[in-house]
């Protein structure tokens, strides 16, 4: 293979890959946009907020210390233990389904009904809320977040792309391990949602929110369930991309990326947002490879929007969208 | 309305607050916001030197010191808000830690005649003091900072690096795009071929580029990194494996937070660096025992040490030495802004004066002119051991190729003159 | 009592469709009108006008313009801080290029290029709706800034890539630069402010306001009844960025007199300018004020209760300030989905039949 092609090769795995991370932060817009019509804005404070909350169990900080020591005068810093990952995972998970419960109790059931940007507008409210709270929480400064992912080239790919084509491929362990988790993330939510009571309850919901409410679903109870599922994704989403880059604040601008990969997908679909993620991550890497020198680089942030854009025009629900019917 | 007549009346308080007896020193910190996790070291340093200067020495010459901390989030409109509402308290100095408020303080400051001091970022030109008065970044500039990585790689190359590649890794934004056109004319000079690679902001995501390194293996990396990119950009160093010690930061894009995540991968990576590092002066037996065991530290005290905790106690260090240096000149305790201002434009850093702080060879030596505002341009390159868990200077200061960045900063600072019709003064 | 439409008889048509048709309303117009240009510029000192007035005016002319395609139009834009960039950039090549023209044409002409520029990037708009299209204008936000960034033809060269007002003049006075005087720039602000309210009021209750209104209600439905979407919609973006782009001239001329495009014309202005018209209330003109003295006031608010009076840390403080903003959103929204205008129309309802409310 000439060698241009088998960079190109390299580089559209890599886009795959880079992919799978976009549709796992995606996955948790379409859960909730899917059963209760809201645009969730907070999806990356979520994700921020997840693994802010699982680094602070980890290493035992004492949540609001700095509140704290600043009221009382005291200098406490941490419990002094440290939670193994597992553990901690669960414990983080609890306070996501907490924080699921509050956000529709307080939140969400006083504004049923409501147009769709309002809704949006509060989940802009809640993203603020959490910003500030995460960080009086949790405290502001980076946090390295090891919960026992393997990280950096995996040589096993190295060794056999070099023997077959005189170049090493450069795949991500971390990557891989994003692609399984995302995989099974997949495979769990649409068993889920085809087989079990609470999963065909909350298809119910998506359809027809009055049509379910007659034949008996309880709306709170799907709702806070499906907070709680897009927690989880969000932990999950945190945890990976957190693991790259440390846990800090820009992880909640992970939710940009996110965007395209909606637009492209369809806002209510699963598959959608895996296909799309795939779409627009090996397409922003081959404009950047092929297109990039040529302009100056860095295309990556707004070529993934125009993908999109392009893309719409041509099919205006998205990829895997329910086609818009329109009467008057 | 209600909102407007409550700030109307805490404005009116504020204003109306102490009289400008005491020396007021501004600290525009962000301790929040994307870059809290180096805006937190970098204010706690600030103010732990003056809590120092306090506690310790009761002031300046007899003048306490009033640490006045607005809080920016790294934002230029609440820059702006800030920056109005504090220089109604007799401000002597500003030191706002971003290029894009540097960049908008230098007009304002120039007309309400207030200093300003950007260490080590800010408008690179400013040196040129015949039109920048009021503006000072000494002890060394961007400009100089890739005229020190270039020597630096001289240094490892015994002096020919002719036909090796060296790759620009930025921030694609104004500050990171300063030192390319210094390093395309270090490249004329010494022959090495550039190749350029931006990083859009955040710059979470930097597969692209660093498979572009991969692919075309340049000799050497150079970053102007900030905030989230600096770590990603070390992780994915770390994962191709790219020799570390090749791998060499600007002083923005080397403190323990852009290293600890990639944790001993890291290991032998290198950033340049304005000052020394570490806690082992004798000052800081004084902070330790007068504002960190007494409980005045501004921060949870265990940052002392941090690269960029020393910056801000560099930074709260050169401000009290330069208001030395005006109340000798003036020969008055109770100094303004332009007094200030003349304090900074004669300040000397020798190390005489540092070993006298406590401080012994903690800065490299300079003097600060009428016409250079700039000092002369030293600097030093550290590497991070991860085994120790710190930063080391491995070079002594060295100074920038002036031949090349001064032609730069004359023909800068000249167009903003024509530009804004500045007569050049001294 | 005093409030009441009672006794106010109209003998023209001009009278019965003016835009305070009831007596006190208009003259409590008057008065703020008369506070604003006579009263405000002799008192205001730098503070006041660079951290309160300027961004709440500039910030109300950027609400009133996204308020037209968001509110009036129906088509939600993210694009905000994109065009507003445009705006800015074409200010600044204006201003340096033709430095003898008065900067007020430059401003216009800055507003009319992002006219253009909101035109192109209004055309999907035709095709995609909803969230889609919000997604979508998201495309022009980072090309926009990501282009600035890129041509140096743009920043003039300039080693550094960002762009520095020099001095203009209007008048004699400047108004651009570090000499301008609080009352200037305040001045001129308030002129543009003033103008863009009016132009913005008396569009939306004429037939292109009324054809926006029903594309927005029903775009389907107002194409049967014969208006044409595509004329509706581009005219919306059109006039939407024109007044972006003046705001985005302003916010870098006179306001922060240098920029840099990523930092300050961020997908954060966008969102920002969006939460001022959803929070001050859709398809209001009175909702943009509102929306932006709310966005631009509550944080210097906060931060001076918390940090000035009370004496907390600052960063305790900024986190408590989010804490609090977002809270407030969230009531708010609880409390009246439709805004701050929904708010103050309701208390006007009461007002008028208050105290005999049955």
């Amino acid at each position: 293979m000439p060698e241009q092609l088998v960079f190109a090769t390299e580089v559209f795995l890599n886009g795959l890959m880079a992919g799978v991370l976009y549709a796992l932060v995606a996955l948790g817009f379409v859960l909730i946009f899917k059963a209760s019509g809201i645009f969730n804005y907070a999806q990356g404070v979520m994700a921020l907020f997840a693994a802010l909350t699982l680094v602070g169990i980890m290493e035992g900080q004492v949540p609001f210390a700095h509140l704290i020591n600043a009221i009382f005068g005291t200098e406490i810093h941490h419990f002094g233990w440290h939670v193994p990952g597992l553990v901690a995972i669960i414990l983080t998970m609890v306070i996501m389904v907490a924080l699921a419960w509050i956000v529709n109790t307080l939140i969400f059931r006083h504004l049923v009904n409501q147009e769709p940007i309002i809704l949006f507008m509060a989940t802009i409210g809640l993203a603020y809320f959490l910003e500030g709270f995460g960080d009086i929480m949790w405290g502001s400064d980076i946090k390295k977040l090891d919960v026992g992912l393997p990280q950096g080239i995996n040589l096993w790919i190295d060794e056999t792309t070099f023997n077959i084509f005189d170049y090493g491929f450069f795949i991500d362990n971390l990557d891989i391990v994003a692609t399984v988790v995302a995989a099974l993330l997949v495979v769990a939510l649409v068993i889920f949602a085809q087989y079990t009571k609470q999963g065909r309850a909350m298809r119910a919901v998506a359809d027809d929110h009055q049509a379910a409410l007659s034949v008996g679903i309880s709306l709170n109870f799907i709702w806070v369930m499906v907070w709680s599922v897009a927690g989880f994704v969000a932990l999950v989403a945190g945890i990976m991309w957190g693991t790259k880059s440390g846990v800090q604040f820009s992880l909640s601008l992970i939710a940009l990326k996110a965007l395209p990969v909606l637009m492209l997908g369809g806002f209510t679909s699963i598959p959608g947002a895996i296909v799309g993620g795939l779409v627009i991550g090996v397409g922003e890497k081959l404009f950047e490879f092929a297109i990039g020198p040529l302009v100056g680089g860095a295309t990556e942030n707004w070529f993934a929007y125009v993908l999109a854009l392009i893309f719409l025009v041509f099919r205006p629900q998205g990829l895997f969208g329910e086609k818009i019917i329109e009467r008057v | 309305m209600k909102y407007k007549l409550a700030t109307a009346a805490l404005a009116a308080v504020v204003a109306a607050g102490p009289a400008m007896a005491d020396l007021a020193f501004s600290v525009l910190s962000y301790r929040t916001g994307p870059y809290a996790s180096n805006g937190i070291p970098l204010a706690d340093g600030q103010v732990d030197y003056y809590t120092l200067i306090n506690e310790r020495d009761g002031g300046i010459n007899g003048q306490k010191i009033k640490v006045v901390e607005c809080e920016t989030g790294y934002n230029t409109e609440k820059g702006v808000e800030c920056y109005e509402s504090t220089k109604g308290e007799g401000v002597l100095v500003y030191n706002p830690y971003s290029t894009g408020m540097a960049y908008q303080l230098i007009p304002k400051v120039t007309a309400d005649g207030i200093p300003l001091h950007t260490l080590g970022y800010g408008r690179t030109s400013a040196k040129n003091g015949k039109v920048f008065r009021n503006v000072f970044n000494y002890p060394a500039n961007y400009w100089d900072g890739a005229s020190h990585a270039i020597s630096h790689i001289l240094d490892v190359n015994g002096g020919d690096i002719s036909g090796k590649k060296v790759a620009l890794v930025y921030h694609n934004s104004a500050y990171g795009k300063e030192p390319i056109r210094t390093l395309e004319e270090l490249a004329k000079k010494h022959g090495y071929e550039l190749s350029l690679l931006p990083v859009d902001h955040p710059g979470q995501e930097q597969k692209s580029q660093w498979l572009q390194i991969r692919r075309e293996k340049p000799d050497y990396v150079l970053m102007w990194g900030w905030g989230v990119m600096n770590q990603v950009a070390i992780q994915e160093a770390a994962n191709i494996r790219f020799p570390m010690e090749n791998f060499i930061g600007i002083w923005w894009s080397g403190s323990e937070n852009d290293v600890k995540p990639a944790g001993d991968a890291a290991n032998g990576y290198k950033a340049l660096a304005l000052h020394n590092l570490g806690s082992d002066y004798p000052l800081y037996d004084d902070l330790q025992k007068y504002v960190v065991d007494a409980g005045k530290a501004s921060g949870a005290g265990d940052g002392v040490g941090s690269v960029l905790y020393n910056r801000g106690l560099y930074t709260a260090m050169l401000s009290v030495e330069a208001a030395k240096t005006a109340m000798e000149i003036h020969g008055t305790s109770e100094i303004t802004p332009a007094m200030m201002r003349d304090g900074m434009e004669a300040l000397v850093m020798n190390e005489e004066k540092m070993t006298a702080l406590g401080l012994p060879n903690f800065g490299p030596e300079f003097e600060v002119s009428c016409e250079n505002h700039g000092g002369n341009g030293y600097g030093a390159v550290s590497q991070w051991d991860a085994a120790a868990g710190e930063f080391k200077l491995v070079t002594e200061y060295v100074q920038s190729d002036q031949e090349v960045v001064q032609p730069l900063i004359d023909e800068d600072s000249a167009a903003f003159a024509a530009e804004n019709g500045i007569e050049s003064g001294c | 009592m005093f409030y009441r439409e009672a006794g106010d008889f109209k003998t023209s048509y001009s009278d019965d469709s003016q835009t305070f048709p009831i007596k006190f309303d208009r003259y409590r117009y008057y008065v703020v009108l008369l506070v604003a240009f006579a009263v405000v510029p002799f008192i205001i000192n730098d503070y006041w006008v660079n951290a309160v007035f300027l961004p709440f005016l500039i910030y109300a002319i950027a609400a009133i313009g996204l308020n037209i395609l968001v509110g009036y139009c129906g088509q939600v834009s993210l694009g905000t801080g994109g065009f507003m960039a445009v705006g800015a950039y074409a200010c600044y090549k204006l201003m340096t290029s033709f430095p003898e023209i008065s900067i007020i044409i430059h401003v216009i002409l800055a507003g009319g290029i992002t006219a253009g520029v909101g035109v192109l990037f209004g055309l999907p708009s035709l095709r995609i709706k909803g969230f889609y299209l919000a997604v979508a204008t998201l495309a022009a936000q980072f090309f926009l800034v990501w282009l600035f960034n890129r041509v140096p033809w743009f920043y003039n060269y300039s080693a550094s890539g960002q762009i520095s007002a020099p001095e203009r003049t209007v008048l004699g006075v400047p108004v651009t630069g570090a000499e301008t005087q609080p009352w200037a720039g305040y001045l001129i602000c308030l002129v543009f402010v003033f103008a863009c309210a009016i132009i913005a009021r008396n569009l939306t209750r004429g037939m292109a306001g009324r054809k926006w209104m029903a594309i927005r209600d029903m775009d389907i439905a107002a194409e049967i009844i014969g208006v044409n979407p595509l004329k509706a919609k581009l005219s919306a973006f059109a006039v939407s960025s024109f007044f972006i782009g003046i705001s985005g001239a302003l916010f870098f001329a006179v306001y922060l007199g240098a920029v840099e495009v990523g930092e300050v014309f961020g997908i954060t202005k966008s969102f920002l300018v969006l939460f001022m018209v959803i929070i001050g209330g859709l398809g209001s003109i009175f909702g943009s004020f509102a929306g932006a003295a709310f966005l631009v006031l509550l944080p210097v608010l906060l931060k001076n209760v918390l940090v000035g009076a009370m004496g907390w840390p600052t960063d305790l403080a900024a986190h408590l300030e989010f804490m609090i903003v977002g809270a407030l959103i969230i009531l708010f929204l609880i409390a009246e989905p439709h805004g701050l205008a929904q708010l103050w129309r309701v208390a006007k309802e009461k007002l008028r039949l208050w105290p005999f409310p049955h």
